[in-house]
């Protein structure tokens, strides 16, 4: 049977000027899975991946794959080796063209598995993308860092976290 | 009320109240000892859409294990279309079957401890009886250096309304701590 309405806006951020970084903090972990939606692009010289770190962790726990398309060929890599943060993918740093994500991070709050992030990323002037990535640790995430990996977050980009709860 | 911070050197931030068009039907989660296979019934018509979200985890040794679906017992011919990258090639595959449609690998005994895949599948219209069963996903998992990310797609040649739906692995079982989620998304009136 139907338990009620279980897809949660939890908060958003819009940003009113170029900042490093932006972080959900105090995430309960009363939901099932949460989901990500951003707006963003970044003020770096090139295109490049919107990042994220769990729980303000400091270890080198991230990986990742890539699938992407970008008009004229389809290809597949990983991240090389694991990273101080995660990936949900390449998007733009232009100034107008703002690129787009969603992420959903399922089972976030367990505390037997690793988590996982399973995000699509795109611009469309340049790139579409799945991203699977892995985040060793299997602590509850409370919180999530979300920055470029080269630059700062363009005024205007917005970052919408949601928390779905299950029966 | 959650309560949330929020950290950011410029920004504005809110909180929302929920808007009711998203709710939960019925969840599974594979307690230890595993399981073969996980099957929600009674499905009620009373939404526009199903949205079934998992993370899984199979126990086959030495190998991917796969996991298919289908929908009220899987009578009729389901046409399958996958994307998949696993950091070094792509691959696209298609098929046609009667029972189940294997439409993404999933992490299993080879792969680290804690490492379950994760896969959001979106069936739309489905209980509709004028039109054939359409499903969508994206899936996948990473080990870091290996890994699969998927796109999939199917078509169970069916008009049947979906009062079922039942998934599998290809080999050995589910195991402990794998989650299956199933909701429904209302449309406007």
């Amino acid at each position: 049977m139907a338990a009620g309405n279980t897809y949660v806006p939890i908060a958003t951020q819009t940003l009113g000027s170029a900042t490093a970084s932006v972080t959900f903090s105090s995430i309960p972990g009363t939901y099932t899975d949460l989901v990500l939606v951003a707006s963003c692009s970044t003020d770096h010289t090139a295109a490049t991946n919107l990042r994220y770190k769990f729980n303000g962790s400091t270890g080198s726990v991230y990986s990742g794959v890539f699938l992407t398309g970008n008009g004229s060929a389809a290809a597949s890599t990983n991240s090389g080796g694991t990273s101080t943060l995660g990936y949900y993918g390449e998007i733009t740093n232009s100034a107008t063209e703002f690129g787009v994500v969603v992420a959903s991070i399922n089972n976030y709050s367990n505390t037997t598995t690793y988590k996982t992030t399973l995000s699509r990323a795109n611009y469309a002037s340049g790139l579409t993308s799945a991203v699977v990535s892995l985040a060793q640790t299997t602590a509850a995430v409370s919180s999530i860092l979300i920055q470029f990996g080269a630059g700062n977050i363009r005024t205007g980009s917005t970052f919408s976290l949601y928390g779905i709860a299950s029966a | 009320m959650p309560v949330l911070g929020i950290i950011a050197s410029q920004m504005s931030g809110h909180l929302f109240a929920p808007s009711g068009a998203y709710d939960s039907i019925a969840t599974i989660t594979v307690g230890s000892g595993g399981t073969s296979a996980f099957n929600f019934t009674s499905i009620p018509a009373t939404y526009t859409h199903l949205q079934l979200r998992a993370i899984v985890r199979g126990n086959r040794s030495g190998a991917l294990d796969d996991l298919g679906i289908r929908f009220n017992g899987g009578v009729t011919n389901i046409t399958s279309h996958t994307l998949m990258g696993n950091g070094s090639t792509v691959t696209a595959t298609g098929s046609t079957a009667t029972g189940f449609s294997y439409f993404t690998g999933i992490a299993s005994a080879s792969e680290t401890s804690g490492v379950f895949s994760t896969f959001v599948i979106d069936i739309l219209d489905y209980s509709n009886t004028n039109k054939y069963k359409t499903y969508r996903a994206l899936s996948g998992y990473d080990n870091n250096g290996s890994g699969r990310v998927y796109f999939s797609s199917g078509v169970q040649l069916e008009t049947t309304a979906i009062n079922q739906i039942t998934g599998v692995p290809s080999n050995t079982t589910f195991v402990e701590y794998s989650s299956f989620a199933l909701y429904g998304i209302k449309g406007g009136n």
